[in-house]
């Protein structure tokens, strides 16, 4: 089981409270833990990953067991700790103000 | 009783502000989709409950919300706007090819008479449509493959497609306008396009009236009068008695002719507003006054409009989609500022009154008559 943090807005938008909950089938990666909260949350399309390419959205990041994985491969498993559930991966709108 | 319902879109979030038709009591509701960018909320001419929201962020990109209960509830709809085929490029800044990219919907256009179909007008500048009530969304090509297409630019702003004018009652033609590229119109329901902009003159372009290139920065039309349109360019005020075949200037005797809204009177055709700012590198109103411009003439004699507007120490400035009118009797007008004040006027512009004072800076401003 993987558990996921999303930022506030994209809660909202999902009406989810704290932590997502998926299981992932095969390794863990960045693009199966994202394509099954995208399946279980079809709003949150195109809000962290473009919706074509896929690709991260320049200001979304990706973070666990404190590690900024946001230019990691998205088909690169990620940190055990994340795979089995002892740490969260977290979804994160980059810093911005002033 | 009929009364009023006033979208407003702000750089934080959406309000929707409810009155009678004595518009002097005011309910707000909001903010809606707090903390984003709500560039434009517009309502169905079909079905008043109908509304259609512009909902986007730097960070998370691009959605489209519809209420069918005006603006009670809101549900999230599609938001993948692919543009056609191979895209193709644009000029950039620099003068370099630009791959066309999708940045956000800037104006929402729903049809005149079915209240699942509406247009949205995108960045980098395209005109898409959904015939499923905002589910999904289909670019109209035709109009980025006019032959103008790869040289067109952005402006300061971004390149957007940010007007469309719908003929009320030729559903083939429409009009549409993009910064930096200028009016086009289509009479076969957006398959083709052709620019319509003849008697504009642009010193920021290297020839001045050229037939693209223009920054338009909006356009209106009384229905009534489907050949009569209303223009607020860069800088110019300019009107068109033929459906954009030729343009003639019409600023007249304001103060300024730079700025970016422009509105028709609902029940006098030729009754026109606008809003001059200072100039184009003073984004705020001259003198420190905010002052609504009305020609009663259709254009040319101006009078300033202050009455219950601050006439000192004012510096806001009021964007393109953020003044509208409703259609009662007494003609009602309405603007939001980017310092956060939607004002009203019920009576024809003769005075006004803020309905709120301290929203985020106000984007865009759109208002049904309810039955």
């Amino acid at each position: 089981m993987i558990r996921l943090r999303l930022p506030a807005h994209l809660r909202t938008l999902a009406q989810v409270d704290g932590e997502v909950r998926l299981h992932v089938e095969g390794p863990a990666t960045q693009r199966s833990v994202l394509d099954a909260l995208e399946a279980r949350y079809p709003v949150l399309r195109g809000t962290i990953r473009d919706r074509v390419t896929l690709q991260r959205r320049a200001f979304v990041r990706f973070f666990a067991c404190e590690q900024d994985l946001s230019h990691e491969s998205p088909d690169v498993p990620l940190p055990h700790e994340v795979a089995t559930g002892v740490e969260p991966f977290l979804v994160v709108g980059a810093m911005a103000g002033g | 009783m009929s009364g009023v319902r006033v979208l407003v879109g702000t750089r934080k979030g959406a309000f929707v502000l409810t009155s009678d038709a004595k518009r002097q009591r005011w309910d707000v509701s909001g903010p809606h989709f707090a903390g984003w960018e709500i560039y434009h909320v517009a309502g169905s001419p079909a079905d008043s409950d109908r509304l259609y929201a512009s909902q986007s962020s730097g960070w998370f990109g691009q959605l489209i919300q519809r209420s069918d209960d005006g603006g009670a509830t809101w549900q999230p709809m599609g938001n993948q706007f692919s543009y056609d085929g191979v895209p193709g490029t644009h000029q950039w800044y620099d003068g370099t090819p630009h791959p066309w990219e999708f940045a956000r919907v800037w104006h929402l256009e729903p049809s005149l008479t079915d209240p699942d179909t509406v247009y949205a007008g995108v960045e980098d500048a395209a005109l898409f449509r959904s015939v499923d009530g905002g589910q999904t969304w289909q670019e109209l090509p035709g109009l980025r493959d006019h032959d103008s297409g790869s040289s067109w630019q952005p402006g300061a702003g971004g390149m957007c497609l940010h007007t469309i004018v719908q003929h009320p009652s030729d559903p083939g033609r429409m009009f549409v306008a993009i910064s930096a590229a200028g009016v086009f119109r289509t009479d076969d329901a957006g398959k083709t396009w052709r620019p319509t902009n003849r008697g504009l003159r642009s010193e920021g372009i290297p020839d001045p009236t050229a037939e693209v290139g223009h920054c338009v920065h909006r356009l209106t039309m009384h229905p009534s009068r489907p050949d009569v349109l209303f223009m607020q360019k860069h800088w110019d005020v300019m009107r068109s008695d033929d459906a954009g075949e030729s343009w003639q200037e019409i600023s007249g005797d304001l103060p300024t002719d730079f700025g970016f809204p422009i509105a028709v009177h609902a029940n006098e055709p030729d009754t026109i507003y606008v809003v001059p700012i200072k100039s184009d590198s003073e984004h705020y109103v001259p003198e420190g006054k905010l002052r609504v411009y009305r020609s009663r003439t259709g254009g040319h004699e101006w009078e300033a409009l202050t009455k219950g507007l601050p006439q000192s120490d004012c510096y806001v400035n009021v964007l393109r989609d953020a003044m509208a009118v409703d259609s009662l009797d007494s003609c009602g007008i309405y603007f939001g500022t980017t310092g956060g004040q939607v004002y009203a006027s019920a009576d024809g512009g003769d005075s006004w009154a803020p309905i709120v004072r301290d929203l985020p800076s106000v984007l865009s401003v759109e208002v049904q008559t309810l039955p």
